[in-house]
């Protein structure tokens, strides 16, 4: 499947995707998105990547393992769960603050870093099976 | 509840703080790190003395946060005699022990990793004896097998280091589990989820009928625990370990988990005849057996070990017989244990690190060499045989005071503790001897008195003895009162005190003495006669132990080969012939097959095309020539289905079912090619047959179930409340994501944990090579033989 064509687009598209993937899952609280949806479209940008261009880029390029990635994020889900702790709310109680930001209100919530952990957890659970089963291919 | 204190927090977290800074101290400092490290449980320690005359008073100090309140659950302490005495016991010794580390392991490779495992077991157990709730009870005790097994299996290059770690966290292991076992059927009982709150419920405990039930399975884990007969074998074994781990975990502090366990469960569950009988009993036979065993040993450490499992046997027995003096003297024991078998273990290190050997028949005349060990054994000794002027006197005399009673289950049990007594006080009279009087032996090295760090615990521990002995009064009132009115759960008041009152048990003593010295002078015979037995009976726990894994591992490699002989298409065919008879059995069976719909009238024309183009793709599918293009007609199969999503208002549900089918269809592609089929697919016309049999049972059972599923009248009340709240209360348009990520956040934790691990699964089930056999060391097996990098 290593074409010309798709070898030289395939960077393009996955860091677009990747882009994409972002903002999905920023705009999950309020439109379709989310960090689940997310995830899958990153996790497929690097699958593209990597039938593209060999695995080996796509792990030179996200650098840590995929499945510390997704341990990283099941990590920061607990941890958002548990902002509740001192706070005296019951565990996994969504926490919001307020930032203002060059003049631009910001909400930010324990809820946002719940999903963006799950985001992670999508992404590096899904990307190390593509990855490790595109890289069976060869050998 | 009272708010929680922010010192006992910090004092509960302070040796995990402590685990977390040792490696990187002892790799700037050295084994003088010790200094900076004796701090983290001197802290605690200090902390825990300021509770002593709160307590002394007769109230019970208790706080914490709430976890989960709509289950109950909360992190919460309550600190009373019992869990303070231990507190105190775990933190003092603790410190001597971390003092003592430095100069036992001095110049060792992993001392900081040595420092981090130990801490880490010092913050489980505190956090053990001071739980209130019962999970919390729970991870902490679970906690202690997994950093005991750490420090068993510490020198991990030996394989008998192994196999005792590995022994003793199974064993430990399944306690845990008959323990939580046990904590569900008291909570089930009583509906509480706090110990203190137990205490209250004893009428109601005793009288279920489900007593006997949650008091076994309670008794599971505390016996594994304490290593009470047939679950003594995996102490001795546990010996493995360096020294200080022996020292502290399994004589003074881990081991009394399980006695620990028992003494608070008596107010509950005590005085019953199944408490009466089964306490005593196992308690007495471990007490036998153990001090039997230790005679036939002639490694000072084994010895030693023994003989705490006698005591921890003597110490359930105490606790079990069900008098106020018997609880009294199991308190006392417990508490010149710690002190005593503390301190009498180092003492072996001390021996074992200066003069290269620890058989007992290999050392002499040490006496010159080490002269402040010497002093600290006897004075362990002394204390251990029950001699004034030390705390063991008291405790044993309170033993015969509260044993005496004039009926035959009494003398029985009096008979009992004289044997085990005797022996004890043969085995420590031996470890302070033997070693260091007579004639001076050639030991392997060279002796002469450990440094300053090895001697201070050890010295410490046995002028605790003296101490506690000489200001009993003192001693009494602030400790061993309150902690066996928490036992009892009534206060009392222990008067026993070093002038010994003529009677019944001075007179035990005495006898237990006579009995003593005789054996003592006969032990070599007495070790071959036991040696002898134990060679005739041929088996014991600890091989029984050997063949139960054995044959476990052996049942399920059967039960494997069985259930997964190994081909895909037979493991495929048995799954979704389930799937269709789970789907459609119940409906036949119950006459709730659904009505047909009828067709809609106002189906617009482009539904209908999206529904054509899911059934090009099922015909796609059908009649593709090769495998590939029937992978990617089943995603316009799937795509027409995310189409259906959108059109009907369910825009996230389509999007994830975009990406699901593409990532599907690209990783069954993957999987496709690594596989090596041929590329079109040859099935014999019989197993097509059944194939589709099967896959046409499945779709319809879907079908049916969809069908029925939405004939039952909708209840909006949950998409009511989403709808009203997910904006005022969660902040989010999404209603999708809100629930997802807030309203049923805890769900989607447990389900992204579930996405990892099988991520994890599916990773190590790719890297399986053919010709893999079980057994076989993986590539990065740290023992696996070190090949040279080409």
């Amino acid at each position: 499947m290593r074409t010309v064509i798709f070898r030289t687009v395939a960077p393009y598209l996955t860091s677009l995707m990747v882009l994409f993937s972002i903002f999905v899952l920023l705009r999950g609280h309020n439109e379709p998105g989310g960090g689940f949806i997310g995830g899958l479209i990153a996790a497929s940008a690097f699958a593209i990547y990597g039938i593209a261009c060999g695995v080996a880029p796509v792990r030179r390029a996200i650098y840590f393992h995929p499945m510390a990635i997704s341990a990283f994020g099941l990590f920061l889900s607990a941890i958002a769960g548990m902002i509740s702790l001192p706070l005296s709310v019951p565990f996994m109680t969504g926490n919001w603050m307020k930032l203002y930001f060059f003049g631009v209100e910001l909400d930010l919530s324990s809820v946002l870093i719940f999903d963006i952990g799950v985001y992670f957890v999508v992404v590096g659970a899904i990307t190390s099976i593509a990855l490790a089963l595109e890289e069976r291919d060869r050998d | 509840m009272a708010a929680p204190d922010g010192m006992t927090i910090i004092a509960l977290g302070l040796p995990f703080i402590a685990a977390l800074v040792a490696p990187a101290l002892v790799r700037r400092l050295g084994h003088n790190a010790v200094w900076a490290l004796a701090l983290f449980p001197l802290f605690v320690f200090v902390r825990f003395l300021e509770f002593l005359p709160e307590i002394a008073g007769g109230e019970a100090v208790t706080g914490g946060f709430q976890w989960a309140p709509s289950y109950n659950v909360s992190f919460s302490w309550f600190l009373d005699g019992l869990s303070l005495t231990f507190a105190l016991l775990i933190s003092a010794i603790g410190t001597l022990i971390v003092f003592y580390t430095g100069g036992y392991l001095k110049g060792h490779a992993q001392l900081g990793r040595f420092y981090s495992f130990i801490f880490l077991f010092m913050g489980s157990m505190l956090g053990l004896v001071v739980s209130d709730s019962f999970l919390m009870l729970f991870v902490y005790w679970e906690l202690t097998s997994i950093t005991s097994f750490l420090l068993i299996g510490f020198d991990h290059g030996r394989e008998a280091s192994r196999r005792a770690a590995l022994q003793a966290l199974i064993v430990t292991g399944l306690g845990g589990l008959s323990l939580m076992a046990g904590l569900l059927v008291t909570w089930n009982i009583t509906g509480v989820t706090q110990l203190s709150l137990l205490v209250g419920l004893g009428e109601e405990v005793r009288a279920s009928p489900f007593y006997l039930m949650a008091l076994i399975l309670l008794l599971g884990g505390a016996f594994t625990k304490s290593a009470q007969f047939p679950f003594h074998f995996w102490l001795p074994n546990a010996m493995e370990a360096p020294t200080p781990v022996s020292a502290y975990l399994h004589s003074a502090t881990m081991v009394k988990a399980g006695v620990y366990l028992v003494m608070r469960m008596n107010p509950a569950f005590g005085d019953t005849v199944a408490w009466e009988t089964i306490l005593p009993v196992f308690g007495g036979a471990t007490l036998l057996i153990g001090s039997l065993l230790a005679i036939r040993q002639t490694d000072l450490k084994l010895m030693l070990a023994y003989t705490t499992v006698s005591s921890l046997g003597l110490m359930v027995m105490m606790t079990g017989f069900g008098s106020e003096h018997a609880a009294a003297a199991g308190v006392l024991y417990l508490v010149a244990h710690s002190m005593f078998k503390g301190a009498l273990f180092m003492l072996a290190g001390n021996i074992d690190h200066e003069s290269g050997t620890r058989d007992i028949t290999r050392l002499g005349g040490l006496r010159k060499l080490m002269p402040i060990s010497f002093l600290a054994a006897m004075a362990a000794a002394l204390s251990m045989g029950g001699l004034p002027p030390f705390f063991g006197f008291l405790s044993k005399e309170e033993i015969y005071y509260g044993l005496w009673h004039m009926d035959a289950w009494s003398v029985l049990f009096v008979l009992v503790a004289i044997v085990g007594n005797g022996l004890m006080f043969v085995i420590g009279f031996a470890i302070a001897i033997k070693p260091f009087l007579g004639k001076e032996v050639e030991t392997p090295k060279h002796a002469h008195e450990a440094p300053f760090l090895m001697w201070i615990g050890p010295a410490t521990l046995a002028t605790g003895g003296f101490l506690a002995a000489v200001l009993s009064p003192l001693f009494h009132r602030f400790v061993s009162s309150p902690m066996v009115s928490a036992v009892t759960g009534r206060p009392e008041e222990i008067t026993i005190s070093l002038l010994p009152h003529i009677g019944m048990p001075l007179l035990l003593s005495l006898i237990t003495i006579v009995f003593a010295v005789l054996v003592y002078l006969k032990l070599d015979a007495a070790r071959a006669a036991i040696a002898a037995t134990l060679a005739a009976i041929g088996w014991g726990p600890d091989r029984g132990f050997d063949q139960f894994i054995s044959g476990t591992v052996r049942l399920s490699r059967r039960v494997t080969k069985f259930v997964q002989p190994g081909q895909l298409d037979i493991y495929m065919t048995a799954t979704f012939a389930a799937v269709a008879i789970t789907l459609i059995a119940p409906m036949v069976i119950f006459d709730e097959l659904p009505a047909l719909p009828v067709w809609p009238a106002d189906a617009e024309i482009h539904e209908l095309a999206v529904i054509l183009i899911a059934f090009i793709g099922l015909g796609a599918v059908i009649s593709a020539k090769d495998r590939l293009t029937a992978i990617v007609s089943l995603g316009i199969q799937g795509f027409a289905v995310a189409l259906i999503f959108m059109l009907f208002g369910a825009p996230d549900l389509s999007f994830t079912q975009f990406m699901v089918e593409t990532l599907s269809v690209v990783i069954l592609a993957l999987v496709m090619t690594r596989l090596r089929l041929s590329p079109a697919d040859h099935r014999p016309t019989g197993q097509k047959i059944v194939d589709a049999t099967v896959s046409i049972a499945c779709g319809a059972g879907f079908m049916l179930y969809l069908l029925s599923v939405t004939e039952v009248p909708f209840r909006s009340y949950l998409s009511d409340f989403f709808i009203a709240y997910s904006k005022t209360i969660a902040h989010g348009a999404n209603i999708v994501n809100v629930i997802i990520v807030d309203f049923r956040g805890t769900d989607t934790l447990g389900e992204i944990a579930v996405v990892m691990v099988t991520g994890l699964a599916i990773l190590s089930l790719i890297r399986v090579r053919p010709g893999w056999k079980p057994g076989m060391l993986a590539e990065n097996d740290p023992d696996a033989p070190r090949q040279e990098k080409k």
